[in-house]
């Protein structure tokens, strides 16, 4: 068994060296991570928590960005798309693409690229999001089961489709140096760069949907829609346009939240499906309609996954993280956040 | 200005209005009144695109808006309060004033709905489903008029309101005629309601018209016997 010690030297090393698994938690091989309790000191757990925190915060920000996007279709919408985590995937191997067409064909842009490869992955998911709604997911608002189904079977089209296009083996872009290494405030802790671009980038894509739903015309039209689709249609809106508009929103998040992936890890065919149900669990349990519920959820089932999973080793984690959930919900079924008027 | 001509609307195999056929000017109150079933919210929802048309053809001034979707009639000038209000309750009641306006909002538009009923400017920033019936009422007549409309249809606003509101609506749909020259088409059931309210009065028994009268020559307890169950 390996030592405190030994284990946090493993640890310091920047998030990017070590492979993060779908949960986000980190994965040394040979390496048991969880000695007893007592075996640590004090300093030591303060730096295991601070660590693991961070990590944490990685996770967030990916489980963020994929409960924003969901919190818009499913929360919002009503729609459950399976394919959320593909286009997730799909945001991913966009940045990839873009980092090979820049190192091939302008290699002196490699410092700036992946600023403008999230801007493309967002608009290349929404555009795809977009043709989906109007070829699919327009034909089935009434019927949520056939919906389930039809984005089930839509994942495994698109999972396919990376699997022909990009090969079965995992692909990882070129990140730009200013996004490697990690800052080190004191000996034995190591918060690495990447993690915080992806914190910012998911409380940036936050800010900018909050103010969209809240003080846009768009945001309103689509929380009308949402409360009552028919008489919406009788105050003027046109649902069919925000309907379109709000699933290709969605999924861009989610090309987002895929462009922040490649940052933490390696990006492969089923990468976006072992994601979806954490990013359902963050929607479920922040309250299906609350973009600030979404964002407390995500913090937390982060954070208690990549502790958890520290000192109870991985699946014990997430069967704790689980267990709380199940437990949360049914004292309180409609979420953490659940919006509460006088009638209906 | 708005007419109807031989409507037919049905869900699926079960007819419910087979042949109505009614017109209102502009800036007429026209009453319909009828018993419960009889097919008056079936005949405002087809009229506002919320139930398909079968056949016949309805028109706004010059545009035939028959198949048109909501939203299409909407931008035609017809405005609809329904039954039950269907305000949006997670929205403030300025969001669920402007939720219909197009482009940007003209707050003058919204300052005139608040001089029309001043309790909406004192819960603004209120959700709407947190208000009284009767505000709710307001707010969606206030709603329906930030479309601009040139017809309003109402189905059935005096629902759920205490007896004193009932006359403050009242006063409130005469005003907003004489301000704005509007057709206004009223569903109803309380007939001091509607003598008080319409220029005119329609009796509708099973999705067809059955009598026509203006308010000064209606005879009450002949409607008043034809309402009854």
């Amino acid at each position: 068994m390996q030592g405190a010690a030994e284990t946090l030297f493993f640890l310091s090393a920047p998030l990017s060296f070590c492979s993060a698994r779908p949960s986000g938690a980190l994965t040394l091989p040979h390496i048991q991570l969880s000695p007893p309790m007592e075996s640590y000191s004090w300093e030591d757990l303060q730096n295991i928590f601070l660590m693991q925190g961070f990590a944490g915060i990685s996770l967030f920000s990916v489980l963020l960005l994929m409960g924003l996007g969901l919190a818009v279709i499913f929360g919002q919408m009503g729609v459950i798309n399976m394919a959320h985590g593909e286009f997730m995937a799909l945001g991913a191997y966009t940045v990839y693409l873009c980092s090979t067409l820049t190192a091939e064909y302008a290699p002196s842009f490699g410092p700036y690229y992946f600023v403008v490869a999230i801007f493309i992955a967002f608009i290349v998911c929404a555009l795809v999001g977009a043709a989906v709604e109007w070829l699919m997911i327009r034909r089935l608002y009434h019927r949520p089961l056939d919906t389930l189904l039809a984005t089930w079977g839509l994942s495994l089209i698109m999972q396919q489709t990376f699997r022909s296009t990009f090969g079965a083996r995992e692909v990882t872009p070129t990140l730009p140096e200013w996004l490697m290494g990690s800052y080190s405030p004191k000996e034995g802790l190591d918060i690495p760069i990447n993690g915080m671009f992806v914190l910012g980038l998911a409380i940036a894509v936050s800010f900018a949907l909050l103010l969209f739903m809240y003080k846009s015309s768009f945001g309103l039209r689509l929380r009308a829609t949402v409360q009552n689709r028919k008489m919406s249609g009788a105050v003027g809106i046109n649902t069919n346009s925000v309907d379109r508009l709000a699933f290709a929103l969605g999924c861009g998040i989610a090309g987002i939240a895929g462009a922040a992936f490649t940052t933490i890890g390696s990006t492969g065919p089923d990468s976006g499906s072992r994601y979806i149900v954490d990013a359902f669990l963050v929607v479920v349990f922040g309250g299906a309609a609350s973009l600030m519920g979404s964002l407390a959820s995500a913090f937390g089932i982060a954070q208690a996954q990549s502790i958890l999973e520290f000192f109870l080793e991985g699946t014990k984690g997430k069967v704790a993280t689980l267990l709380v959930i199940v437990v949360a919900l049914m004292i309180r079924p409609q979420g953490l956040f659940p919006s509460k008027v006088r009638a209906h | 200005m708005f007419d109807v001509k031989n409507l037919q609307v049905a869900y699926g195999q079960s007819v419910v209005i087979p042949d109505l056929t009614f017109s209102a000017a502009e800036g007429e109150i026209v009453g319909i009144v009828g018993r419960n079933g009889m097919g008056k919210t079936t005949l405002f929802r087809s009229l506002i695109g919320m139930i398909p048309t079968v056949s016949g053809k309805v028109t706004v001034g010059t545009s035939e808006i028959t198949h048109k979707p909501s939203y299409k009639r909407v931008a035609e000038g017809v405005a609809f309060v329904p039954q039950g209000r269907m305000i949006f309750p997670y929205l403030t009641v300025y969001e669920n004033l402007i939720s219909g306006v197009k482009g940007s909002v003209n707050e003058e538009d919204v300052n005139e709905i608040y001089a029309l009923f001043p309790v909406l400017r004192d819960m603004k920033g209120r959700k709407g489903g947190n208000l009284s019936g009767g505000q709710q009422q307001q707010l969606a007549i206030g709603r329906a008029l930030m479309t601009k409309p040139r017809v309003l249809l109402l189905d059935e606003p005096t629902e759920g309101i205490q007896p004193s509101i009932i006359k403050d609506i009242s006063r409130s749909l005469r005003e907003i005629r004489d301000l704005k020259k509007l057709t206004i088409i009223v569903s109803e059931q309380v007939l001091s309601f509607v003598l008080d309210t319409c220029d005119r009065i329609a009796v509708i028994d099973k999705g067809k018209l059955i009598r026509e009268d203006k308010r000064e020559s209606v005879d009450a307890s002949k409607i008043k016997a034809m309402l009854s169950v």
